[in-house]
């Protein structure tokens, strides 16, 4: 349903299973019904026959290291600078050369402004240049899709759109992206495609001209009409 | 006291710019009454240490690094520390099999812990002093199979059974401390390092372990400590660790008080070092602990 180099964002209340099913999409929550593909490739199972097999856990690491995953809460590893946050996993599970893996971070962190925090420890970096390290960390796999979930709703407002410039930016650049997100001005301006979920369902979707603007659900509409006073 | 007490604005001062406000500090009259108490007690207390001549300073000089005691002592950091070792090396799997999501594994565990942390230790090393009487010939082998026996007696000497007994008691403790400290990780740090793709024994090592330390190290301290206090209750089992030899050296001179302070002392000394080390510990890590040491 995403396509490759689009940015998707789902809306939907709380509650309505927007972050349950980004959570699905690298398998850190199970699935009870239903298939999850990501460039073809089928996500936590494999089939045989009408059978689905979960796969090791060994196998569904190696999956999740395609699909970047950047968190409400940022979850930096506290222990680590934000140079070694973001190079670990290249590191550990993609097995790259050390000095590459370390060339390389200081380039993404250069790339979400942060060159010179690159010896900070998280707790010495503020909300925003927290959530810029994990999309450098998230970035430095080089997934095919990253999955962004409320990116933004843990900072303080001021700290909100220097995070958002960074989402702009990777949109620009083509980078596949599905966004949880309550920021419709994000949404309208950057995303191809915009989902409203309700209740674990999807109640609509389409361009976001269409979704935001031209609502054709009444649920859709009420929700909007909550959220863009 | 009235050198110590600020100016006092009188009332007659004219009302004085933001620059001039005078800040005068609440006054704390009973807490100075407190102060004066405890000085007369501490006072009084001193006095009677050093006019009683039953504290007996010759005797507590002479035996202090004498070499009985010092050898006493010796028996006493290899109990404490052998103890802590094996410990926690025992902590370990129990702390894996009681997080463990088997429930044989979990309940094994938790059984063994409720046992260890509930019979005393007095009782569990007598215990293990005698377990000639229950089994007079230990074996190893095959289960069920061939193997070799030995002879109770022989392989579990007075020695080796208050080592057992410290380690298996430590070990209840040490696997309660670090499972509370594997759970104190944030669930963020194990969805994160998952949903990075990084493998199973790395996420342990590099992510969750140093974390759960941050709880683990100051328990264990704690733990230590008391390890090396009730390594003094291995004197039953006749082991000439510091306690048991004081004993036999007032049981010889009757002079008790001045042996009980040498034995005092040197816990004292002991347990300041251990706390001491487990300090620097934390401050290494304090860049990214948000309180190290300090906190409350």
């Amino acid at each position: 349903m995403a396509h490759a180099g689009t940015v998707t964002v789902i809306l939907g209340p709380s509650g309505s299973g927007k972050s349950t099913l980004l959570r699905s999409i690298n398998h850190l929550e199970k699935v009870d019904r239903g298939l999850i593909r990501v460039g073809g490739e089928l996500i936590g199972y494999r089939q045989s026959g009408n059978r689905l097999h979960e796969l090791s856990e060994r196998q569904i690491l190696k999956q999740r290291a395609g699909i970047g995953f950047v968190f409400q809460n940022f979850n930096l590893f506290p222990h680590l600078t934000a140079l070694e946050n973001v190079a670990e996993a290249p590191v550990s599970a993609l097995r790259r050369p050390k000095a590459q893996v370390y060339e390389r971070a200081r380039e993404l962190l250069a790339r979400v402004d942060l060159a010179d925090k690159a010896d900070a420890y998280p707790r010495q970096l503020s909300g925003g240049q927290q959530q810029r390290v994990a999309i450098a960390r998230a970035l430095a796999l080089e997934p095919q899709l990253i999955l962004f979930d409320e990116p933004t709703s843990a900072l303080d407002p001021e700290l909100v759109g220097e995070v958002l410039d960074v989402l702009r930016d990777l949109a620009a650049t083509g980078t596949t992206m599905i966004v949880v997100t309550h920021e419709i001005g994000f949404a309208r301006e950057a995303a191809d495609n915009v989902i409203f979920m309700d209740e674990g369902q999807i109640v609509e979707q389409g361009p976001p001209a269409q979704v935001l603007d031209n609502p054709r659900h009444d649920r859709t509409r009420t929700f909007l009409s909550k959220v863009l006073i | 006291m009235s050198v110590l007490s600020p100016r006092r604005p009188r009332s007659a001062d004219p009302p004085a710019a933001g620059d001039d406000l005078v800040v005068v500090p609440a006054r704390h009259r009973w807490r100075w009454a407190a102060v004066a108490l405890v000085f007369v007690l501490l006072a009084q207390f001193v006095h009677g240490l050093v006019t009683n001549p039953g504290w007996d300073g010759p005797t507590f000089f002479g035996y202090f690094l004498e070499k009985s005691v010092v050898q006493a002592l010796g028996v006493t950091l290899i109990l404490t520390l052998a103890g802590a070792v094996l410990g926690f090396l025992g902590g370990i799997p129990l702390a894996a099999m009681r997080l463990s999501k088997n429930p044989v594994l979990s309940t094994v565990s938790w059984t063994y812990i409720w046992v260890f942390r509930s019979v005393p230790l007095l009782v569990q090393l007598l215990f293990w002093a005698n377990l000639g009487y229950l089994y007079d010939r230990l074996r190893v082998g095959v289960p069920f199979g061939p193997g070799w026996s030995f002879a109770t007696a022989d392989l579990v000497s007075p020695f080796g059974a208050a080592l057992l007994g410290l380690a298996l008691h430590e070990a209840a403790f040490a696997g309660e401390i670090i499972r509370a400290g594997l759970l104190s990780v944030d669930q963020g740090q194990h969805e994160a390092a998952s949903a990075l793709g990084i493998p199973r024994h790395r996420q342990f090592f590099r992510i969750v372990a140093p974390q759960a330390m941050r709880a683990i190290l100051p328990n264990a301290a704690n733990l230590l400590v008391n390890l090396l206090k009730s390594t003094s209750i291995v004197y039953v089992l006749a082991i000439g660790e510091l306690f048991y030899q004081v004993q036999v050296i007032y049981g010889r001179s009757g002079r008790v008080v001045p042996l009980l302070m040498v034995a005092t002392v040197w816990y004292v000394i002991l347990t300041a070092a251990l706390y001491r080390s487990a300090r620097c510990t934390y401050c290494a890590a304090s860049t990214w602990w948000p309180t190290p040491a300090r906190s409350p």
